[in-house]
């Protein structure tokens, strides 16, 4: 799906670093925005996301490697000679101007014409839904006003990319999920490319068209969110979008669409067809939601696991239901499995009930469970999604 | 809520006896003797009947020039300090890290030695066979000495040097508050360094700005002992008149009242500048 666009990106990083002292901070970054999306790049705290960001705008030099913004090599030029605004994390407004003023900034520096300042201003104002608090002082704005005047400043200059370095990031939940319907709002009704920068993955997922995943100063994996949470690269990946299970063991047979995986703590588990061979150590990942979760009489003597019978179509592991927690649209289950494994099960169906202590039975299909690749070392990604990228 | 208030007015009872015995009880003592006459051993007479004849002689043309000096030694050294006050504190606050603590301590460290003994090495850096000129001329630069002792210059690099720590540290104060990220965020939206610094760093740090300025005005204005040792004995600024007519001419009313009027003149100053600037500033 890279392949398909020929066009020349909004932004293009190439072997982006920038070391602080002796922290690495941003490693051989290599990335491709595209015109128009929302793009976001997502990780922990640390992970070099903002500093990337900040490249991009020219607020930090690179230690080496080039960004490009439509083509042109921008990496020397300073933030005022780059065609990008951003907006910053704690909104950055400037305490001594009121709201008219903070927007007109860029256009005033721009040497804009008296009527053409008013007249963008007033726009800016009311695409972010703040019309009539132009005299008002920062300082005397509630947090999601102060946040819409930064965007209203960033975006009234019409950049060809609009940078947000954890924009929502001081806001309430509440808030947060209102401003996220509104950025997306605004981002379609401008029509420029967005670079996002956030560490809450929901938001990620919720805005983005595409998403990167970056973990000490490297592009984990980049892909859609559809992507990310289907087909995570590896155990970091997996693990920071959504909940994840995530299951340490050995294969022990494969078969055409499945195999048979023996976990750290003994027990037989499915796994999918496209597995490593017999005898090789594998990392198992599997939503909570993909996962069954049948009642079992208590004391049937069954096996410990039906992974073991090749002809069952799901395979189960057993368990003792260990902690609940509802959550509204489901409930979500710990179940500490035979063997003494830990997972994490989302049942949605209002039928499934179980207490504490109810011995349960643990199904999924085996196309469900992904292998991993292993995460010794931190990136290595290539920037671009696979799904089994088991090296051979 | 009685005692509420009480326990408030407790906390100034230190400050406020502070200011009535050593500020607001010498300047009604002041604004007494200003009103009496000299006697013939020098000594201040109230018993003659009271009068504002010494407001009158302090208000003569012959003293414009006075004024007119020590306005212009306090201005330039003003002007001087800022300017070199700022970007020290620019720096301290914005790449000082983890050594801004001692480079503070740096800035304040004259303090230590005191004011008349610095103003005297200055002296000896200064005069004709000073250790200026003597460098000057050993390698070369000069052949003979510089006159610098003696001079305006010397005045003002003198007073400059002293009021120097009063004006960096509120600047420093008021840089260091200013968020870095408003200033990128300046840079963000078009503006080159020198713009960001005009738009953003230098409106914010205005109240700074002032009070450094009045820290270093109101001393330079009252300051003697500079332009006295300094300065030499032709050097004339209001400062060394009241000081030489309480000390050496004996004339303790009119000295009084030139002090009285110096005071006034300084607050009557100080209020309107912040009030000026402050509508222009903070709009």
């Amino acid at each position: 799906m890279e392949a398909a666009t020929n066009a020349v990106p909004e932004i293009r990083l190439r072997d982006l670093t920038k070391q602080f002292r002796e922290v690495l901070a941003v490693d051989h970054v290599n990335l491709e925005i595209r015109t128009g999306e929302f793009f976001s790049l997502l990780g922990p705290s640390g992970c070099g996301k903002t500093t990337t960001l900040r490249m991009m705008g020219g607020l930090e030099a690179p230690t080496s490697g080039t960004v490009e913004i439509r083509g042109n090599d921008v990496t020397r030029q300073p933030p005022e000679r780059r065609p990008v605004n951003t907006v910053f994390q704690n909104y950055a407004l400037f305490p001594h101007l009121n709201v008219f003023e903070n927007v007109a900034f860029g256009l005033r520096r721009r040497h804009e014409t008296k009527d053409e300042i008013r007249r963008r201003v007033g726009d800016a104002l009311a695409l972010v839904r703040l019309t009539g608090l132009d005299t008002r002082s920062p300082d005397r704005l509630s947090g999601g006003q102060q946040q819409r005047v930064a965007l209203a400043r960033a975006l009234v200059c019409q950049p060809m990319v609009l940078l947000l370095d954890e924009p929502l990031g001081a806001l309430d939940l509440k808030l947060r999920k209102q401003l996220q319907v509104e950025l997306k709002r605004i981002q379609r009704e401008v029509g420029i490319t967005f670079v996002y920068v956030t560490h809450d993955q929901e938001e990620a997922l919720t805005l983005s068209d595409r998403i990167a995943v970056m973990r000490a100063g490297q592009v984990e994996q980049l892909g859609s969110p559809e992507e990310l949470y289907d087909r995570p690269r590896n155990r970091f990946v997996a693990g920071f979008i959504g909940t994840t299970n995530i299951l340490d063991g050995e294969v022990v047979s494969v078969s055409q669409d499945r195999s048979v995986v023996r976990l750290g703590t003994g027990e037989l588990c499915p796994g999918p067809g496209r597995a490593p061979a017999a005898g090789q150590p594998v990392e198992l990942a599997i939503r909570p939601e993909a996962i069954e979760l049948r009642a079992m009489p208590g004391g049937a003597e069954r096996a410990s696991s039906l992974g073991g019978s090749p002809d069952g179509g799901a395979s189960a592991l057993r368990g003792n239901i260990e902690q609940s927690a509802y959550l509204g649209t489901g409930i979500s289950y710990i179940v500490r499995t035979v063997g003494g494994q830990l997972v994490t099960v989302l049942c949605t169906r209002p039928a499934d009930r179980f207490d504490t202590g109810d011995l349960v039975e643990l199904a999924w299909e085996p196309a469900s469970a992904l292998v991993l690749a292993p995460t010794d070392e931190p990136g290595q990604a290539a920037a671009q999604s696979k799904t089994d990228a088991q090296e051979a | 809520m009685m005692r509420g208030r009480l326990r408030e007015g407790a906390l100034l009872f230190p400050g406020i006896s502070w200011l009535f015995v050593f500020f607001a009880a010498p300047l009604a003592i002041i604004f007494v003797v200003s009103l009496g006459q000299r006697d013939a051993y020098g000594g201040a007479v109230l018993d003659k009947g009271l009068s504002f004849a010494n407001y009158l002689r302090a208000l003569e043309p012959s003293f414009l020039p006075t004024v007119a000096n020590s306005l212009k030694y306090a201005t330039a050294t003003t002007l001087l300090a800022i300017g070199i006050s700022y970007p020290i504190a620019y720096w301290i606050s914005r790449h000082g890290g983890r050594r801004k603590g001692l480079l503070l301590i740096l800035v304040m460290l004259p303090f230590w030695t005191s004011w008349v003994i610095r103003t005297y090495a200055w002296m000896i850096i200064l005069r004709d066979n000073g250790v200026l000129n003597g460098v000057l001329q050993a390698t070369g630069i000069t052949h003979d000495p510089l006159i610098l002792l003696n001079t305006d210059f010397a005045v003002v690099l003198g007073m400059t040097y002293g009021f120097l720590p009063f004006s960096i540290l509120p600047l420093y104060v008021s840089i260091d508050r200013v968020d870095v990220s408003v200033v990128a965020a300046a840079r963000d939206l078009y503006s080159s360094p020198g713009q960001a610094f005009r738009h953003v760093t230098l409106p914010l740090t205005m109240p700074g700005v002032i009070a450094a300025s009045l820290l270093t005005f109101i001393p330079a204005i009252g300051d003697f002992v500079t332009p006295d040792i300094l300065g030499g004995a032709q050097t004339t600024t209001i400062a060394k008149v009241i000081q030489s007519l309480f000390l050496s001419a004996r004339d303790w009313p009119f000295g009084a009242a030139l002090g009285f009027l110096l005071i006034l003149a300084t607050v009557i100053g100080t209020v309107s500048t912040l009030r000026i600037l402050r509508a222009e500033v903070i709009g």
